[in-house]
């Protein structure tokens, strides 16, 4: 393998490694959030962000390899700067978002599946089912929602990202990147809790529904009238 | 039957996600309230209200913590399944995005009642926001005293870890998102000795599903009786079902168990453009389909088992006649067969087979034979594996073919994109026109 040194894991990121070591009864569980941590610095999970990891673990960098493959999350080449996901698992995919993911595909040269783009802007990826087929077709934009997607509003997200316009998550955060979201998933204390929509419209559908139709839960039974009538 | 929202009873509060805004609803009365019983009365309250786990199993909640040994000496956990990624669940995260205290109201008081000390919310990597709104109502309840040392001056302790995951769905599967808690690859493993005797750590553990633990600070502040008023004597309560597919109005919908798929789907405001339905499924994609013909079976876990399905997550999809039930059945395929830990042989050779299989007769090049021979591949793999992934993956098949199978007849000659023209049956608009 060629020697690098531009690759070396930098000692902020090793005290994080040996935080989150510390946040367990037993420091190896904290390998899924480390290789997140690596994987923010560097955009991927290299040789030497898995020696790293194994390192504070005081394990072999192949039993950490070896967790580091199983997961579709860590990439072995660099994303880039926004990782774009596209669900086509079965009712987002035949409610369109196939067509979603070959207009992203197209706009974005034919990158294709899992790989990233010549510029270093760019990761495409068909996603798996991302818990929102509510909002189906749903893409992502490093990870966050992307809801209720068309090919063309696809397509203009992506402009809007390569122009460095200001991308706003239908259900989180402005776009920020794809580094940034590693890092959140293992400080997930970012300070973002509160930023955007998260609770939309489709969220809300049935409840507004039955308050429309003067719908309610049930009272606590035997309980005197007034304390029914309370609100929790 | 009416809607009765309980969990989703205040979401439309933009602040519910915070403590302030949990709190103006009675927040963490209940966790009060549990501090000064006894953790076995606890254990008997959830017992005694039936509460049944949302994950898609449907084991009794109480049953499976009293499973726990206790005075045994030993360190007990809490693990709390946040790894939604069932192709058409999607419940676990509104939750978490609209009301996260509740979870951790209910992380806190499952974890006194079966002793543990240390709990953790394993939520699937994907989803930075909910993993993100959870870990911030931890760090709020930990400031207010209700996560921590000594909560409310009771003398209990309870620490809880926000751990994300990082894309296998095979973790959802219980004894595999223990492997992966302890920074290993995701693979389940052989029960017995089951979780509640030698989980995590090789620990007592219980695993629970986001929704189920949601249900708990309601059951212990409102009462076993207010609870069963809900559902039915098998199924008690009430359900977040998320509806998707091919609905006017697909979203979230609380409703007590028992409601059906027609009262379901008025409220969502029927199907598009008045189209029939052509098949749905109760509870994600590793339950069998339904057809129009089941729209009024009351949604209970012993209702749908009697159908031939099961309830699943309850988050039923829903497909109009433009859909291909080949395409839709291969692509599920394709993902159990990406999703196979590898750790089974009937599971992650089966999978390949079945998906390449289903693969010719989408391109229309499936053979008469291969329509029954393929049924008898799924029954090699059905119980033939650790986990439940093998029978899921084993599950779409037979029971398409159950009801559709002059269109895999069909795909021997005609593939499904000229059975089914894929435009008719995408949402958005000008899509038949592209």
């Amino acid at each position: 393998m060629e020697e690098t040194t531009t690759m070396a894991i930098s000692d902020t990121t090793l005290d994080e490694l040996r935080e989150l070591a510390g946040r367990y009864p037993q420091a190896r569980s904290a390998l899924l959030p480390m290789l997140h941590v690596v994987q923010s610095e560097q955009g991927e999970v290299t040789p030497e962000g898995i020696a790293a990891c194994a390192g504070v673990l005081g394990i072999s960098a192949a039993e950490a390899t070896a967790v580091a493959t199983f997961y579709t999350m860590y990439k072995r080449k660099p994303v880039g700067k926004h990782h774009i996901g596209v669900c086509t698992n079965t009712l987002c995919g035949l409610l369109g978002g196939d067509a979603v993911y070959e207009a992203v595909n197209e706009r974005l040269g034919g990158v294709g599946h899992n790989e990233p783009t010549d510029d270093g802007q760019f990761w495409l990826e068909r996603i798996e089912c991302q818990a929102a087929c509510t909002h189906a077709p749903v893409m992502t934009v490093d990870w966050e929602y992307m809801d209720d997607v068309t090919p063309s509003g696809a397509v203009d997200i992506i402009d809007r990202l390569e122009r460095g316009e200001q991308v706003q998550s239908t259900r989180g955060p402005v776009i920020r990147d794809f580094q940034a979201t590693e890092h959140s998933l293992a400080f997930p204390d970012d300070g973002l809790a509160g930023a955007g929509t998260q609770v939309d419209a489709k969220m809300l559908v049935g409840l507004n529904v039955a308050k429309e139709r003067g719908m309610s839960a049930p009272g606590i039974p035997s309980a005197t009238p007034a304390e029914s009538g309370q609100e929790g | 039957m009416a809607l009765t929202p309980v969990i989703t009873e205040h979401w439309d509060d933009p602040e519910l996600y915070t403590l302030e805004g949990y709190r103006r609803y009675g927040g963490y009365r209940a966790l009060e309230s549990a501090l000064k019983q006894d953790p076995d009365a606890l254990i008997a309250t959830v017992k005694d209200s039936g509460l049944r786990g949302r994950g898609g199993a449907g084991f009794p909640t109480g049953l499976k913590w009293s499973f726990v040994p206790q005075n045994d000496g030993k360190e007990h956990y809490l693990v709390v399944n946040g790894d939604e990624s069932e192709p058409g669940a999607c419940k676990d995260i509104p939750i978490m995005l609209a009301n996260p205290h509740a979870l951790i109201e209910g992380v806190v008081i499952t974890s006194y009642a079966i002793r543990a000390k240390r709990a953790f919310i394993y939520i699937r990597g994907e989803v930075p926001a909910a993993i993100r709104r959870v870990a911030n109502a931890v760090r709020e309840a930990r400031e207010a005293g209700l996560v921590g040392d000594n909560i409310l001056g009771s003398g209990v302790d309870v620490d809880v870890v926000v751990h994300a995951g990082a894309g296998a769905y095979i973790c959802g599967e219980e004894t595999a998102l223990l492997d992966s808690l302890e920074g290993l690859r995701g693979q389940p493993r052989l029960k017995p000795p089951f979780p509640a005797v030698a989980g995590l750590y090789a620990s007592p553990t219980v695993i629970n599903n986001i929704e189920t633990i949601c249900n708990i600070p309601y059951i212990i502040d409102r009462g076993v009786d207010w609870f069963r008023q809900f559902g039915t004597e098998k199924s008690p309560g009430f359900k977040v079902f998320a509806v998707s597919g091919h609905v006017n109005r697909p979203g979230i919908y609380e409703a007590p168990l028992g409601i059906t798929m027609r009262e379901l789907l008025d409220y969502a405001g029927g199907m598009r453009d008045g189209r029939p339905v052509k098949f749905w499924l109760p509870g994600g994609s590793s339950v069998p389909m339904l057809t129009a013909d089941h729209l009024d079976i009351p949604m209970t876990y012993e209702d749908m088992a009697a159908a031939g399905t099961m309830m699943g997550t309850g988050t039923p999809m829903i497909f109009d006649d433009t859909v291909s039930v080949v395409k839709a059945v291969t692509r599920w395929l394709e993902f159990y067969k990406h999703e196979s830990c590898g750790k089974c042989t009937p599971c992650r050779e089966g999978t390949y087979w079945i998906t390449g299989t289903l693969e010719k007769f989408q391109d229309g090049h499936g053979t008469a034979a291969e329509v029954d021979t393929l049924v008898q591949l799924c029954g090699q793999i059905m119980g033939r594996s650790f986990c439940a992934l093998g029978d899921a993956a084993a599950t779409p098949y037979p029971a398409a073919l159950k009801y559709f199978r002059e269109e895999f007849e069909a795909a021997t000659t005609t593939s499904a994109d000229e059975q089914f023209d894929p435009v008719a049956s995408y949402v958005f608009a000008g899509a038949v026109a592209r």
